[in-house]
């Protein structure tokens, strides 16, 4: 497989405070690659980054430093018409609340509309239609059931079909998922999870698909890529990641996700670890939480090295 | 001992289309030293029912049945009296824990505020009480004199939790505690709750959640609802493992859990979307998505019937008709 998109050393800083003087390091020096027709998934927690990670692709933000590039192109070098006429027919993006997604005042054919205009402009009105329809039974919702009706009169799961049917309908190379499923009940959620991968397999559509489930990204993807706080602590194969997680951090999540195969111990309670200053930490920033933390971790951020084929890992422990 | 015994419960929503039939028949009992989890999809009911015991407000009436808690039915109490026994007899965690406090009060005001209300006379007491408990959860006393702000979200999520168990209520109901929290963060909730009914500080528990697999960890029973009906009710493990309503088996056979991959074994969702509760059919709730559907189920209710060792369902495959 070849890759087709290479992030590399990307940063993202946000100021806030009386002339910036508070920093926030979202995304702290964060490479990795997407290859043709696979399946990333990005996980982390709330604050990890992932989110931001998605945005930067989108170029909806500006990172701070580091390089985007798409077939081998810099997306930061492209002016605004190429990034519309070339860029974001090859890139779409669903996220995570379908309900904010669409304008309440109007039918849910407008999100189809907008797209079709910018995009499908050769093509004639009746086949737009046609297409349009055509891509809504693909994803498993009766066409006549949902166009022409308004956002409140389809539940959040036909939304978020909707929306995906919209994404999907240019055929993008990449689909950034962002938390695509996380509003959505048990039932229909798998269902939803399916699509992505049966898109993968018909057209070879690569999926960036951002959550803080360990379970769904699990279930999906064919690389995993743990996030905290910003840094990238371990990516790989999402088997090796799954069954023999390296990093302390991954070791903890594995442990907290609740899963019908494994019992749970209760340990008692442990104390809350002061972690504001994280940010702007100079070692590995799960060290104020990592019960093997040594000084040296404290002092000097580990770099991602690759432990076994294709499963990497940043932690002191295993230089 | 029952602590809590609901009979026949119906919550309704006026509107003006007409009753939305939000939680429509419920019976369940909740044991003295239980905790007892409440599950099911948005739209079921679980909510409505948890704090229709609290607090009924419109457009929220109740239209029948009774909820027995310590002998007292709770539809009937009037304000003041329901008034009294919040915090120190029955007690709720909000769904938003975390922004749940004023943040203009520090936390020994909020409590004292609390407490002053139930007849607590000793400030002084009763603040040596909330340094205790916010050690007990591994705070330091100090965050009493803090304002809520100055706390990170782990710490007032902890803290909510201690404001709200401070008076030792006899039952706690948890409403999707869990559920805008990552998972270390719920982790921590879980053993919060866990050591709350170890050391007695609550005799009973119950915990509504949509999430089955959290469940499975701290319940001793579940009740899974659907659109406002309970379809199956019995021991965490029975049901769990030997799920006997279709849509109990559906939704746990579409939960992701470790070891299953989407190229080695596809997992699948339950069809189709529940039913609209201004009109719902007069029979099972549950037949437009179900793939066993028989003749009878649109228009004859299916009983709670015994499937196993205080296990229930409400199926006509399971010979429903007969009570």
């Amino acid at each position: 497989m070849s890759e087709l998109l290479k992030v590399e050393h990307l940063t993202k800083i946000f100021t806030s405070g009386f002339i910036g003087g508070f920093e926030i390091r979202a995304v702290d020096d964060v490479s990795f690659t997407i290859k043709k027709g696979e399946i990333v998934s990005l996980v982390g927690e709330s604050g990890s980054g992932k989110t931001t990670i998605g945005k930067l692709i989108l170029r909806l933000i500006q990172p701070t430093s580091g390089r985007i590039l798409f077939e081998g192109k810099d997306i930061l070098q492209m002016s605004k018409k190429e990034l519309r006429e070339n860029y974001y027919r090859q890139v779409q993006a669903v996220f995570q609340d379908p309900f904010a997604s669409f304008n309440p005042l109007h039918p849910v054919d407008r999100a189809f509309d907008l797209i079709s205009e910018s995009y499908l402009t050769d093509v004639s009105r009746d086949e737009r239609k046609e297409l349009v329809r055509d891509a809504l039974r693909q994803i498993g919702l009766n066409p006549d059931e949902v166009l022409g009706k308004f956002p409140h009169q389809l539940s959040g799961g036909q939304l978020q079909r909707i929306l995906i049917a919209r994404a999907l309908l240019l055929k993008p190379k990449l689909l950034i998922a962002d938390e695509i499923v996380s509003m959505l009940d048990a039932s229909t959620r798998i269902d939803v999870l399916n699509l992505l991968g049966d898109f993968r397999d018909k057209y070879g559509t690569s999926v960036l698909f951002v959550t803080h489930d360990l379970a769904l990204g699990y279930y999906i993807s064919d690389t995993t890529i743990i996030m905290y706080r910003g840094t990238i602590v371990e990516m790989g194969d999402t088997e090796k990641v799954f069954q023999n997680p390296l990093h302390p951090y991954t070791r903890m999540l594995l442990e907290s996700v609740p899963d019908l195969n494994v019992k749970w111990e209760f340990k008692g309670i442990e104390p809350e670890k002061e972690e504001g200053t994280v940010y702007s930490l100079q070692g590995c920033r799960y060290a104020p939480r990592c019960p093997r933390a040594t000084r040296l971790c404290f002092v000097r951020r580990p770099e991602l090295i690759e432990f076994e084929k294709n499963h990497w890992v940043a932690c002191h422990f295993y230089y | 001992m029952a602590m809590l015994t609901v009979e026949d419960l119906k919550i309704y929503y006026s509107t003006p289309l007409g009753h939305v039939k939000a939680v429509d028949g419920v019976s369940f009992e909740v044991k003295e030293g239980e905790v007892f989890g409440i599950a099911g999809e948005s739209g079921c009911g679980k909510s409505t029912l948890v704090h229709s015991l609290i607090l009924r407000k419109p457009p929220m009436v109740h239209m029948g049945g009774r909820a027995l808690f310590k002998g007292k039915d709770l539809m009937t109490l009037s304000p003041e009296e329901s008034k009294k026994i919040r915090y120190t007899e029955l007690s709720i965690i909000p769904q938003y824990a975390m922004n749940a406090l004023n943040p203009t009060k520090k936390i020994k005001d909020i409590v004292w505020d609390l407490a002053k209300e139930h007849g607590y006379t000793d400030r002084e007491e009763v603040e040596k009480l909330l340094r205790e408990r916010l050690s007990m959860v591994k705070l330091s006393p100090k965050v009493a004199d803090m304002y809520p702000v100055e706390l990170s979200g782990g710490m007032r999520q902890r803290a909510t939790m201690v404001v709200s168990t401070l008076l030792n209520p006899d039952l706690l109901i948890a409403d999707e505690v869990t559920s805008a929290l990552d998972v270390t963060t719920q982790r921590v909730v879980i053993e919060l709750l866990h050591h709350f009914m170890k050391e007695g500080i609550v005799k009973s528990i119950i915990f509504v959640t949509h999430d089955l697999a959290l469940l499975d960890k701290i319940a001793d029973r579940v009740m899974i609802l659907y659109a406002g009906k309970v379809v199956e009710i019995g021991s965490t493990e029975e049901v769990i493992n030997n799920p006997a309503h279709p849509y109990t088996r559906l939704l746990i056979n579409s939960l992701p859990r470790m070891g299953v991959q989407y190229k080695k074994q596809k997992l699948k969702g339950i069809p189709g979307y529940p039913i609209s509760l201004l009109n719902p059919p007069k029979g099972c709730r549950f037949y437009t998505r179900c793939p066993y559907a028989l003749d009878k189920c649109p228009s004859e209710e299916p009983k709670l019937v015994k499937v196993g060792n205080e296990h229930y369902a409400a199926c006509h495959l399971l010979g429903g008709e007969s009570q």
